[in-house]
């Protein structure tokens, strides 16, 4: 398909619009001096990758994404940043710029991997089912049927994460730390 | 889908737009007169008939007063922070059935501006959206009691929100047993599925099967609404005013129609969800058609100013929650309950459809 066709069809014009939007934001994201704006520009960058998902009819996913990305995620950044860095204004060492051509090459070498892998699988094969809304029960059903090993996986997987991060964040205290501590 | 389709949906819109503020000029003034009565006051009495304009001139007050920006503010954000507030608050009624289908010009036309089948999805998504709005503005002041009120806004959403999110599967997963066998997530639907009646008389509600479901959400839409017993946001004695410190005229105004637009829509959705929506009696056959017709909207605002009122009821009547009583009644009673409420309730349909393991 020449970019010709690919351009003439109305549905391409929004997906190109919205590709861009997400690029754009996704840079801001990474770009942006003030820790908030960067937090937003996020929102914006997940609100353009749900527009993508209604694109492919997958309402479910899209709005699953705005709950728990938009909806809590960010929320949850916004509060640690509310809670540690409150004031208003620039944070120059935000944008690190010596760190600039690894983050680049990192983030292109990733992209590049991502999407020779998902070109190499799915080749020219057309997604079934786009146009027509995705019933729910029958996602339900694929999830805790076909794919109920990985789902799983997947939440045992976060429940490691969590406990991980709870022990690397709560150092215990020595018992003389707790001895002071104790004091005051 | 001709002119006519086009047309019908606009005008389902404009309706519901129309709708949201008429009755939130109602609501400020009812809940002045029922909390005034509550407190042997007499309340709002001149503009009007009963005092019924009031909201109108107070409205019209704050539109001509000057929106002053203080110049500590984060400018961007701190103007578009009341309209991050109305916006969720007027998308989330677009899912809300209010009213039976009726016939106009050889078709059937829902009375809904958007019937997703992911309704309660888009409801859950929309009222975490609603927790942006306080806390960029409380951010974006510049000023310390708004911030203050900005993060207490953040906790207390993401608590009780995880509470209303487990009433609602409750609610989904009890609609599995009437209907095509599977839960649905379409409000229609769920109303739709609420006709009929237990026993012969008693009306098919899910209140009925699912009361505790039904007093979860009740508390978690208090509490997601930012209201008293909850308001700990705009605490007034604690933090000046709260949030919305830094505000006035029209952009105070906005905050102040998000917060009543959103104390109705949470209402509707829970007269919806429990209280069997537009369903009631339209003696259809003995009535004119239109009178049928306009019906089950009646009922449904009837079971929505019903769960209005209590809103107002406990505003006059519990004292505000201290921090720490906020935080352990919604993580240590709500969401366990919530769990426990989810497991037995899924046992109960279980064994309704599997029957008991060991018959």
């Amino acid at each position: 398909m020449s970019f010709s066709d690919w351009i003439s069809q109305p549905v391409n014009w929004v997906f190109l619009g919205l590709a861009l939007a997400v690029l754009a934001a996704g840079f801001r994201v990474v770009t942006s001096q003030n820790v908030v704006h960067a937090a937003l520009f996020l929102v914006a960058t997940l609100a353009g990758v749900a527009g993508l998902f209604v694109l492919l009819s997958a309402e479910f996913v899209a709005w699953v994404l705005v709950l728990v990305y938009i909806g809590a995620v960010v929320v949850l950044f916004l509060f640690g940043i509310m809670i540690t860095r409150a004031p208003t204004g620039q944070d120059v060492g935000l944008d690190n710029r010596r760190a600039r051509p690894v983050a680049a090459v990192v983030s292109l070498g990733l992209f590049g991997v991502l999407s020779w892998t998902s070109v190499r699988a799915f080749q020219d094969t057309a997604v079934a089912g786009v146009g027509e809304r995705t019933p729910t029960d029958i996602l339900g059903e694929a999830l805790l049927g076909r794919f109920v090993f990985p789902f799983e996986v997947v939440g045992f997987v976060l429940l490691a994460a969590l406990i991980g991060g709870i022990t690397l964040a709560r150092r215990d205290l020595t018992p003389k730390e707790e001895e002071e501590r104790g004091a005051v | 889908m001709d002119i006519v389709d086009v047309l019908l949906i606009g005008l389902r819109v404009v309706a519901t737009f129309a709708l949201l503020l008429v009755v939130t000029i109602l609501n400020v003034w009812a809940e002045r007169k029922v909390v005034a009565d509550m407190q042997n006051r007499i309340g709002p009495d001149r503009a009007g008939p009963w005092g019924i304009l009031q909201t109108v001139a107070d409205g019209l007050k704050l539109f001509f007063k000057e929106s002053v920006t203080p110049s500590k503010v984060e400018r961007g954000v701190y103007l578009a922070a009341p309209f991050l507030a109305v916006v969720p608050a007027f998308l989330i009624f677009s899912v809300v059935p209010w009213g039976a289908p009726v016939e106009v010009f050889g078709r059937t036309m829902p009375l809904q501006v958007a019937d997703l089948n992911v309704g309660l999805l888009f409801i859950l998504a929309m009222s975490s959206m609603a927790v942006y709005a306080v806390v960029l503005a409380g951010w974006s002041s510049g000023s310390k009691y708004p911030l203050l009120g900005g993060v207490r806004a953040t906790a207390q959403a993401i608590s009780y929100e995880a509470a209303m999110g487990l009433a609602m599967v409750a609610v989904v997963m009890y609609s599995a047993t009437t209907g095509d066998g599977t839960g649905t997530l379409s409000l229609a639907e769920l109303v739709e599925r609420q006709a009929g009646t237990f026993l012969g008389f008693i009306p098919r509600w899910n209140i009925i099967p699912q009361f505790v479901a039904f007093a979860i959400f009740l508390v978690a839409i208090v509490a997601e609404t930012n209201r008293a017993p909850f308001d700990l946001v705009e605490a007034e004695q604690e933090l000046v005013g709260g949030f919305h410190t830094e505000y006035s005229g029209m952009r105070f105004a906005m905050f102040f129609l998000a917060e009543y637009i959103n104390v109705f829509s949470m209402s509707a959705i829970a007269a919806t969800l429990f209280l069997g929506g537009w369903n009631g009696p339209t003696w259809s056959g003995i009535l004119p058609a239109w009178i049928s017709a306009i019906l089950p909207v009646f009922w449904l605002l009837v079971k929505t100013y019903a769960i209005v009122f209590v809103f107002f009821w406990i505003r006059a009547t519990l004292p505000r929650l201290r921090y720490d009583q906020l935080m352990q009644l919604g993580w240590k009673r709500l969401i366990p309950g919530a769990l426990a409420w989810l497991m037995v309730s899924a046992l109960f349909i279980g064994f309704r459809r599997f029957g008991l393991p060991w018959g």
